[in-house]
């Protein structure tokens, strides 16, 4: 029994729609869910004092210290390099087995726990380095760990262009760099954006790794070896300790909106970016 | 002169491309130098698929686990994967561009939310839920595997909606031109055509869900067991690795960087046949 | 555009850089690691300690009681906090004070009936034994244990005083205290053990051979369940931080302590 292509489409429309909704019905759960738990112990003492009385009482300030500095640390590394790396094997490389083991390695490491990154960013920077629990530590191993994700999409970001793009660059007689710089990163922005995106959301969401390297000084953190705490972090420590639920909450609420307003920013700068080239 | 800047760049690039090479082997190597001596201590069979774990009485059995991680992952691209993949192609294809340009960063809003956010709210709403409904202790296969599909939800949306939108508008006007529905032209063309954009993010957010810690514990129930039901509690390799590595020293301590080479390597497994999926795919084309 | 973001990587790296080199800390740092459990109450020390010593730096990390004996061992943290009965022979090379002592409340759902347990009971429902609730005078239903995970000092204290106990392995085992005392109130055929401080209107405390987990209970030596908190130091440790130790043991510092939930050492 054949179904017309139109009743097919019909039912296509139906099921992705569907599926969609669920998904958004999912995300506006929880989200509602964490908002309106947290969002009742939000206010401007909350997000700009310290945390008293062992985070039952005061706010947060320090932590958002920490949760802005060390994604920033970790991606001033990640992205140059992952980019980098990205656009070398696009655009200086042919198709070799170096690039498809390069490739299938950094496929698998994007698969590497969490915890293991932060056992080894402990070992390597905390102890042998004898860097101690800090940002540097912290931005280091995050910096390691996103590298994977930047790298792989950065990469099907870049190939993505379509070639015509990069002869008619050539033809105009741009040289490669030319023509990775002005044609190709452009148009691979989106991509590329999305990736760091994923980067930030996992650096803000990690908590083994921070822990691990950075640590949970409560402290505001004046060097880059100081130790910080994040927002992730302090969540963890008071839904874990029992130490208080009502903060435990509205410091999530205060993640979550930190995360909207970051993504938001991002692609606002970008959809600006976009319009400005194509005037 | 631009030749020599030209030249510059390149070296430039092998640099960077080499350091980001360099990190991740030093990781490996990591994890090999710490694990590798204890696989070939104990042995490779033993260790895989003995079933009893108690570090105390120099047990390192972690095959239970073994099936644990496996189930969870499955179980979380199970729900994760369709669900991502249809609303990528959805929001891509069906949805008008500033809708478009509203939610997706609305999903990926995600992506950034901490996984012990999740794991909490699996304790808080979830595990009570499955425990009511379903029987078992609430913790359990069903839990994580939930928790996880929605977890990497976002990775895998992102992506192949990036994939999708990658694709030239000439493929689906010339697919349309020849009388194809739009739907038609989505599945015989487009998807096609994204294909590798889309397996690649399913296999970003399958490392991703082996590789979950937080959450994880918080609502798989940790009891080292072969689960019989998805309403089992069970124990991931990853938790195994975060529940016992602060006690652990000597033997105890090596095992779980074995544990964490175990990790690895299915992973690489994972990745092989997947690629091995695209490869055929595409000869066949 | 990319000439702006290229300026703002350049600004950010510089900033880094500065940030990096602003590590001049006239003030000595003592860094603290070891028991999540006691590390609220040594954030809390270390704050009131540091208004009157404004030239030390105390920084307070978890890990876990035993990656604070290890920590201590390999200098990564001047002192080391671990909620063990008694400490661990690699242990004995270090200088140790008894700062607190910790209460553990057996603790189950409000709906479950059962409100008193014999020693002998929570031993025998822990190593699975006894599987039904009805065997110690509650309804018809399984036990689901719940427990810490093996490195904690919760765990080992709790298995060492019932009894050197081996744990069923049909027990789920949750990673923190906060997380034990969630599943406890969600489940009405759950049970836990807990600090005695973090019991709440949620869940309710079991008496154990009669005894209830108060602090009268514990000081007067009646409860069983009770831990010592040790804060150690490398014999050669600075004087600061061996005038933090002391400090430990004053009463203000006791105090502090038992006005936020734990016990005082005397």
């Amino acid at each position: 029994m054949r179904i017309s292509p139109k009743i097919a489409q019909v039912l296509a429309v139906f099921l992705l729609g569907a599926s969609t909704l669920l998904t958004l019905a999912i995300l506006v759960f929880i989200i509602v869910f964490v908002l309106s738990k947290g969002l009742p112990g939000v206010n401007f003492e909350f997000l700009f004092s310290s945390p008293k009385d062992m985070g039952r009482a005061g706010g947060i300030f320090p932590t958002l210290v920490g949760t802005v500095l060390l994604p920033l640390m970790a991606l001033a590394l990640a992205v140059p390099l992952g980019v980098g790396t990205a656009v070398y094997l696009t655009e200086y490389t042919r198709e070799t087995r170096f690039t498809r083991i390069l490739r299938f390695g950094t496929d698998c490491l994007a698969g590497i726990p969490s915890i293991i990154f932060g056992l080894f960013g402990f070992i390597f920077f905390v102890v042998t380095l004898k860097m101690g629990w800090c940002l540097l530590s912290g931005g280091l191993t995050l910096a390691i760990m996103v590298l994977p994700t930047i790298i792989r999409t950065s990469e099907e970001a870049t190939r993505a262009v379509p070639n015509s793009y990069r002869e008619v660059s050539f033809s105009l007689g741009a040289t490669r760099w030319e023509t990775v710089l002005k044609v190709v990163l452009p148009n691979a922005l989106p991509g590329i954006v999305t990736g760091v995106m994923l980067g930030i959301g996992r650096c803000i969401g990690e908590t083994a790794v921070v822990i691990f390297t950075a640590g949970s000084s409560l402290r505001m953190p004046t060097s880059a070896f100081d130790s910080v705490r994040t927002m992730s972090v302090h969540f963890y420590i008071l839904a874990r300790e029992g130490i208080s639920n009502e903060k435990a909450y509205a410091t999530a609420a205060v993640l979550v909106i930190s995360v909207l307003l970051v993504n938001l920013a991002a692609y606002g700068m970008m959809h600006h970016f976009i319009a400005k080239r194509s005037k | 002169m631009k030749l020599n800047g030209e030249k510059i760049v390149k070296y430039g690039l092998i640099t960077v491309a080499f350091s980001a090479l360099a990190s991740l082997l030093l990781i490996a190597g990591f994890i090999l130098k710490e694990g590798l001596p204890f696989m070939l201590k104990v042995g490779v069979r033993d260790f895989l698929l003995a079933s009893d774990w108690d570090p105390q009485a120099g047990k390192f059995g972690i095959y239970p686990m073994i099936v644990a991680s496996l189930y969870v992952a499955f179980g979380a691209m199970l729900i994760g994967a369709p669900l991502g993949v249809a609303g990528a192609i959805f929001l891509n294809e069906f949805v008008p561009k500033p809708v478009m340009r509203v939610v997706k960063p609305t999903i990926e809003l995600l992506a950034g939310i901490p996984s012990v956010v999740f794991g909490f709210l699996g304790v808080m709403v979830l595990a009570p839920f499955i425990r009511q409904n379903m029987g078992g202790p609430g913790l359990s296969v069903l839990a994580a595997a939930v928790i996880l599909g929605i977890m990497v939800l976002p990775t895998v949306i992102s992506i192949s909606s990036d994939a999708i939108g990658a694709v030239p508008n000439s493929y689906r006007e010339g697919a349309l031109a020849l009388g194809a529905t739009r739907w038609q032209s989505v599945y015989m063309v487009t998807i096609k055509a994204a294909w590798s954009g889309i397996i690649a993010s399913i296999i970003l957010a399958m490392g991703r869900a082996l590789g979950e810690t937080m959450a994880v514990i918080m609502v798989a129930g940790n009891t080292v067991k072969i689960p019989h039901s998805v309403t089992d509690p069970v124990r991931t390799l990853t938790a195994n690795i975060a529940l016992e590595m602060a006690n652990a020293t000597g033997m105890a301590r090596e095992a779980l960087f074995a544990t964490g080479v175990v990790l690895f390597v299915v992973i690489m497994i994972l990745n092989g046949i997947a690629l091995s999926t695209i490869k055929t795919k595409v000869r066949r084309k | 555009m990319f000439r702006q973001f290229k300026s703002l990587c350049c600004a950010s790296l510089a900033g880094g850089l500065v940030l990096a080199a602003g590590c001049g800390n006239s003030r000595e740092g003592i860094t603290m690691a070891g028991s999540t459990a006691f590390q609220p109450f040594a954030e809390k020390l270390a704050e009131q300690y540091m208004i009157t010593h404004p030239e030390l730096s105390i920084t307070v990390q978890g890990g876990g009681s035993s990656l604070g004996i290890k920590s201590c061992l390999s200098g990564v943290a001047q002192i080391g906090v671990a909620d063990l009965i008694e400490l661990p022979v690699e242990a004995a090379a270090l200088l140790s004070i008894v700062a607190a002592r910790d209460g553990i409340a057996v603790v189950l759902n409000p709906a479950n009936k059962v409100a008193a347990m014999t020693l002998e009971q929570v031993k025998d429902v822990f190593t699975g034994k006894i599987q039904n609730w009805n065997q110690v005078g509650g309804e018809d239903h399984a036990v689901a244990v719940i427990s810490r995970e093996a490195g904690s000092g919760t765990r080992s204290s709790f298995e060492q005083i019932i009894g050197g106990v081996k744990l069923t392995s049909d027990a789920l085992i949750q990673d923190s205290n906060g997380t034990i005392r969630e599943t406890v109130a969600n489940d009405p055929n759950a049970i836990g053990y807990i600090s005695h401080g973090l019991v709440n209107e949620k869940i309710k405390s079991v008496t154990v051979d009669g005894y209830s987990c108060t602090e009268a209970e514990i000081m007067a030596g009646n409860y069983k369940l009770v831990r010592p908190i040790f804060l150690m130091a490398k014999k050669d440790a600075s004087p600061a931080c061996k005038a933090f130790l002391e400090y430990v043991l004053c009463a203000e510092a006791q105090e502090l302590i038992h006005q936020n939930g734990l016990i005082k050492v005397k």
